[in-house]
């Protein structure tokens, strides 16, 4: 593999506590610059983990994270990557427009180039004209938008999300499936996405990397051969049950014998 | 005007229950015949008020100092102290149990030691004063500093945050909601320090020798007169800590308060 894989997984192994639980063992993997890769497995398979190894927040107790090449390390001191959580983890305190300009005040932009930059990606997850707003006086979709928004304001070109949508309604996560795409293929950002909701990985990647429990390990990557730009169709089709039916399988087999099984919906 | 009118009519009601409750404590007083040292009448605490303004306000306001200072040291150092453990968790969970301990001790019953180790002037006052505004300060700064959601800390990192940053732009808005909750019990705590710590002995000057005084020469009324001094300079002081919040709060509005 070239130093031009977007990210690069080594033989990543982490054990919590000395002698402790082992959450992942010797992880190998590699996504290309541009791709839409989502982490699905049971809860206990380390695909948070994972994720925070890639963003250099934990560290491999083996192996390591590369990100363009570049350690883990180096690339989050250089801001190489843009972090949604589960939570949209915005600042009471501040509006809108401050929380979205956060990074950028933290780069040291000058005001004027910050409120132009928050301004173009508030028109880009839609919601121009809450500039002012307080982040409890939006809904949990509309925060997560921003949340989104302030992931993407210095343009990294690797996006990590823990299961951002995995507080909001059903509803209101097919919406914003829709929305990250077209968000997704206005950036040409990677994005490493950990789910655990069959349907959404499947309908948002390019691959789905399925993960078994104790100790996490990769399972099976399948390749998700749907054509962008997916829309509300692509649910329909025959071809994403297919794939959707793939992916359950690979779970159930990665874990027969536990309960538990990962919400199909 | 409609803001004018909604103010008035807020406070009305409880305006006549002020003027209702002196009425009726008035016609009690006289109705049942309650001695003078068990419940002098409004009429003549106020007269006690005005004729012996030129002791009672000079001699509140020594107190006053005394209790500001006291609230000063005693915060500052308690404010220190929870950043410190703060930043050294460990040291803190350590102390910890001790300082909610210590915020539970009746300190006030320092007061003839402090007497004993600074004189009867200010300073032991100021002491005791502080040292009754230091624990809850400390434990509730302490608790707000490290009240942080983990993620938040986590988002900071993935900007390659220092750790003083995430101090200054989380830790520190997060932490206003407690430290204010605890500035405002420690101005009311810093009153009764440099009061209580009067009664066991100072100065002519001081508003608790005032009162002990009065009560002992049984001028209950010019007793009266001095606690509500004593009543008026607090509230003051409880206001203006309030007003400090309100104003910083603006500025740093949390969702807790929004909701309120």
């Amino acid at each position: 593999m070239t130093s031009a894989a977007a990210v690069s997984i080594r033989n990543v192994s982490k054990t919590f506590g000395k002698g402790g639980t082992k959450a992942l063992q010797n992880i190998e993997l590699d996504f290309q610059p541009g791709e839409f890769v989502s982490l699905i497995g049971p809860s206990g398979c380390g695909k948070s983990t994972l994720l925070r190894v890639i963003g250099d927040l934990v560290e491999p107790t083996e192996g390591e994270a590369l990100i363009g090449g570049k350690p883990a390390h180096q690339a989050r001191l250089d801001r190489d990557y843009g972090m949604v959580f589960q939570e949209a983890t915005l600042m009471d305190w501040r509006t809108i427009e401050k929380n979205v300009s956060l990074p950028l005040e933290l780069m040291g932009w000058a005001r004027e180039k910050r409120r132009d930059r928050v301004r173009e990606l508030l028109e880009l997850v839609e919601l121009t004209g809450f500039e002012g707003h307080y982040p409890w006086q939006l809904s949990g979709g509309m925060q997560q938008r921003v949340a989104i928004a302030r992931a993407l304001t210095f343009n990294p070109s690797l996006i990590l999300m823990d299961e951002p949508f995995g507080a909001l309604d059903e509803m209101t996560r097919d919406r914003l499936n829709l929305e990250l795409l077209r968000i997704w293929e206005a950036t040409s950002a990677t994005v490493v996405f950990v789910t655990h909701s069959i349907f959404e990985a499947v309908f948002l990647s390019s691959r789905v990397v399925v993960m078994s429990a104790r100790p996490g390990r990769v399972q099976k990557v399948v390749e998700i051969d749907l054509p962008y730009p997916r829309t509300t169709e692509t649910r329909e089709d025959v071809h994403f049950f297919e794939l959707a039916t793939e992916v359950r399988e690979l779970l159930r087999e990665s874990h027969s014998g536990r309960d538990a099984a990962p919400e199909g919906t | 005007m409609t803001r004018l009118r909604h103010a008035t009519t807020e406070w009305l009601p409880a305006l006549a229950i002020l003027v209702l409750g002196l009425v009726g404590w008035e016609l009690a007083v006289k109705a049942f015949g309650i001695q003078k040292f068990l419940l002098p009448k409004p009429s003549e605490i106020l007269t006690a008020f005005w004729d012996q303004r030129d002791i009672l306000w000079p001699a509140g306001w020594y107190t006053f100092t005394e209790a500001f200072w006291g609230f000063v040291i005693g915060v500052s150092f308690g404010i220190g102290a929870a950043v410190v453990l703060a930043r050294f968790r460990a040291l803190g969970s350590a102390l910890m149990p001790y300082f909610i301990a210590a915020s539970a001790i009746p300190i006030i019953a320092f007061a003839p030691i402090a007497n004993a180790w600074f004189g009867i002037e200010k300073s032991s006052k100021i002491f005791i004063a502080a040292l009754l505004c230091f624990f809850p300060v400390l434990v509730n700064t302490l608790r707000g500093l490290t009240s942080v959601k983990p993620q938040q800390v986590e988002l900071m990192r993935s900007y390659a945050a220092r750790d003083f940053t995430v101090f200054k732009r989380v830790r520190i808005p997060t932490s206003l909601p407690y430290v204010f909750a605890s500035l405002k019990v420690a101005s009311v705590l810093a009153m009764i320090g440099a009061i209580v710590g009067e009664y066991f002995g100072g100065s002519q000057q001081q508003l608790g020798i005032q009162i002990k005084n009065s009560a002992a020469l049984f001028q209950f009324e010019t007793a009266w007169a001095a606690i509500l001094v004593a009543c008026i300079l607090g509230v003051g002081f409880y206001l203006a800590v309030s007003l400090a919040e309100i104003l910083t709060m603006r500025r740093y509005p949390s969702a807790e308060r929004a909701r309120r």
